[in-house]
């Protein structure tokens, strides 16, 4: 186990090559020239969608310190920076909201449901809060939902040795709300605290898949009337604005209430996080940072954007 | 595949469309909204730029006057140089006749590499080769398992170590195995890595000088952003890949990398894969793509699609008997299978130029093929043949028989009569519309 300290180390090393880029960058964009021009503008822009931040946010952000740029005389002693980074903070303040754990106590089991598109490293995710939870004293079954993919079960029963957590298990190829009412039926009997049920990776623009996974959360809805709890949308890191388009689909089909972001210790990015946050309300709940147990991290919108701008 | 894109472009070039010769004034508007559009499809920052830079020299030169209709000049400029962005001609697969090739899949995590090399598999069969897949992903739990299974699903033959962790020797001793066993073609499919991870970007470079692969391919999400130009070129820094797989572009509306990582690493995308079924790998044309993002639609691709599975004479007897209106039931049951052979109804409307339009929100589903199919099935021969003696007790029957519903029986019914009297319009227009038009029920 890794303490604490080390995590944020890991964080700040992934988000380090965002803040390296971008702040370096706009330093140096400042510092070299005396006056804030629109090359300079133009730099600032580029270094942010350069880091997937959306286009019209950028423009917004860019138009605001244009703005307070002229607001002043002194425009070569204007942090720029600060300007950015307050407008970047903001966005993610609005979404600040309590981690899952503390209403653990409040229902039993509590219920995840964990969605996302191929690849974007679901089922590594869900082992990972599976390990956050039973390190927290919670009971916690894991039911493998992804009855499509080859050998998906037998990658979530190895996770689950890992981690020591219950896996429950249907041959490939059965129906994956049947997965989810079994789990629920043996969590009640068996006095788990906390269900994760995985599914099947899925394109937001197979409508089949999607109503698929409608059905799953009304079946989980008619075992126990508060589940889920959470759905949670797991976002690829590397992902560019496709990542709204995909967080609005998903919303859709099963109203997300978070959104966790892995594969961020190895880009230079994570920018798209703020139209998803800033149009579609949801909250951004953990980001992955590595491929160890224990790489996985609350997400903190101050501290994110702190190691963001430095 | 790339529609989102392709309407931000019809947006774009109907500010041009319409109006008199270009002025560096409306271009401007018109590039800047082009350039937003590629933008906002993870088009690289840089490479938007330049792209931006050569269309506007093209367009201010003399030829933009000498133009009929600027709207028209522009698009194929823009076509022009987006078509040269995305490599211009396309190239496929080096193929060694004697001896054995080596195909090595290097990648990020999850950007589809198992799945793709299993579908390579596939398509490397067909084209008569004896392959063999390598499960040299050492690291993800049942990444193996994984492999093994596609290919049992495939008929592949799969090398695999169990509980070995040395992935160079696995590569390297698998080449041997193919040898052995007389397959000419090894497929061998890596773990994923992050581009920065210097000792898993190590064991990369070792498992290339092991097996001294035929060709590299990097196979990259199509939905990745801006730093997809940056790990392709970390990758092809090591490795010095040839080609580019470009993954999940059925669920893509934008494909700004597919520009981009061609521009910045001088190497041609060869693949696209679109879908999860194994029979869904395409070989990349970058012409039709652009054509595809002007909204021309992919007529091409759609053309040899069909070439492939369908018998030409059997299609040329039907498009005999649809013309003369002697298409009957018979013969909606082979269109019919010889779409399924094609692949998803809505993959195969999406390359119809004109469709797209109409049909790029429309819910297709595939399952009512085979309602349609089963319905088919349950009627006589004679019923088949001259459907017109189709009445109540008929119809009741049928529906018993194949089990749907007596509407259903209706429907389909309604849809054969509606599709003779749309046939007879179309007695003009020969060529590959009237396939499509099958589909539509």
């Amino acid at each position: 186990m890794s303490s604490f300290s080390d995590k944020l180390k890991k964080l700040k090393e992934g988000l380090n090559r965002t803040k390296d880029k971008i702040v370096t960058q706009i330093s140096e964009s400042i510092s070299g020239k005396a006056i804030i021009d629109e090359d300079v503008l133009e730099e600032i822009e580029e270094i942010l969608i350069s880091s997937d931040v959306n286009y019209e946010i950028v423009e917004k952000i860019i138009e605001k310190a244009r703005v307070k740029l002229r607001e002043t005389k002194e425009r070569s002693k204007v942090n720029l920076i600060e300007i950015i980074k307050k407008e970047f903070e903001e966005i993610l303040q609005n979404y600040k909201v309590e981690s899952e754990i503390i209403k653990f106590n409040d229902f039993k089991p509590y219920v995840i449901l964990v969605v996302g598109v191929n690849g974007a490293g679901k089922t590594t995710t869900i082992a990972k809060l599976a390990n956050i939870y039973k390190n927290k004293g919670f009971k916690v079954l894991i039911g493998s939902g992804d009855t499509f993919r080859a050998a998906a079960n037998e990658q979530l029963e190895i996770w689950g040795g890992r981690v020591g957590v219950q896996i429950v298990n249907k041959k490939q190829g059965s129906d994956p709300s049947a997965v989810a009412f079994e789990t629920l039926s043996i969590a009640k009997k068996e006095n788990v605290d906390v269900v994760i049920i995985d599914t099947a990776g899925r394109l937001h623009t197979k409508h089949n898949l999607m109503e698929e996974l409608g059905k799953i959360k009304r079946v989980l809805g008619k075992v126990l009337q508060h589940a889920p709890n959470d759905v949670f949308l797991v976002v690829d890191g590397n992902t560019g604005q496709n990542a709204l388009v995909q967080a609005r689909e998903f919303s859709k089909f099963t109203q997300l209430t978070g959104l966790i972001i892995t594969k961020l210790d190895g880009t230079a990015k994570g920018g798209m996080v703020f139209s998803v946050c800033s149009e579609l309300n949801i909250p951004i709940k953990y980001v992955g940072v590595g491929e160890g147990i224990d790489d996985l991290l609350e997400f903190n919108p101050n501290e994110f954007v702190q190691a963001l701008f430095g | 595949m790339l529609e989102d894109l392709t309407l931000k472009f019809e947006k774009a070039l109907k500010k041009i469309t319409g109006q008199g010769r270009l002025t560096e004034n409306n271009i401007a508007d018109t590039l800047r909204e082009i350039r937003r559009v590629l933008l906002d499809a993870d088009v690289n920052y840089k490479v938007a730029k330049q792209f931006i830079d050569d269309v506007k020299q093209k367009a201010l030169g003399r030829e933009v006057l000498a133009s009929v209709t600027p709207g028209q000049l522009v698009t194929k400029i823009i076509y022009d140089e987006l078509t040269k962005l995305m490599g211009g001609s396309s190239k496929g697969l080096t193929l060694n006749p004697t001896g054995v090739t080596v195909i090595l899949i290097v990648g990020l995590q999850g950007s589809g590499k198992t799945t793709f090399s299993a579908k390579l598999s596939r398509h490397l069969t067909e084209l008569k080769r004896k392959v063999l897949l390598t499960a040299a992903d050492v690291y993800r739990p049942a990444a193996v398992e994984q492999l093994k299974q596609l290919g049992a699903q495939i008929n592949a033959p799969v090398y695999s170590v169990e509980g070995s962790q040395d992935a160079v020797k696995i590569a390297r001793d698998s080449i041997v195995y193919a040898k052995k066993n007389g397959l000419n073609t090894v497929i061998i499919d890596t773990a994923g890595r992050l581009h920065v991870d210097e000792e898993m970007m190590r064991e990369i470079v070792a498992i290339k000088k092991a097996v001294n692969p035929t060709e590299v391919l990097f196979v990259v999400d199509s939905m990745t952003g801006q730093d997809a130009v940056n790990s392709a070129k970390a990758f092809h820094e090591s490795v010095e890949f040839d080609g580019i797989v470009l993954t999940k572009l059925d669920g893509d509306s934008r494909g700004g990398c597919a520009l981009s990582i061609r521009a910045v690493v001088n190497k041609p995308v060869k693949f696209i894969s679109a879908g999860e079924k194994l029979d869904t790998i395409e070989i990349f044309h970058p012409d039709r793509l652009a054509s595809r993002i002007l909204g021309k639609g992919d007529i091409v691709s759609l053309v040899e699609k069909a070439q492939k599975q369908v018998d030409e004479k059997e299609a040329e007897e039907l498009q005999k008997k649809l013309l003369s209106n002697k298409f009957d039931f018979d013969d909606f049951l082979k269109q019919i299978r010889m779409i399924k052979k094609m692949g998803s109804l809505k993959s195969l409307l999406a390359m119809v130029p004109g469709l797209n339009k109409a049909l790029r929100n429309a819910d297709i589903d595939d399952k009512q093929l085979v309602v349609v199919e089963s319905i088919i099935q349950s009627m006589t021969k004679e019923e088949r043949r001259n459907p017109r003696i189709l009445n109540g007790s008929r119809r009741r029957r049928i529906a018993r028989g194949s089990g749907n519903s007596i509407q259903d029986v209706n429907r389909l019914i309604k849809q054969y009569k509606e599709m003779q009297k749309m046939m007879k319009r179309f007695k003009n227009n020969k060529g590959m519309i009237n396939l499509s038009n099958f589909g539509l029920n």
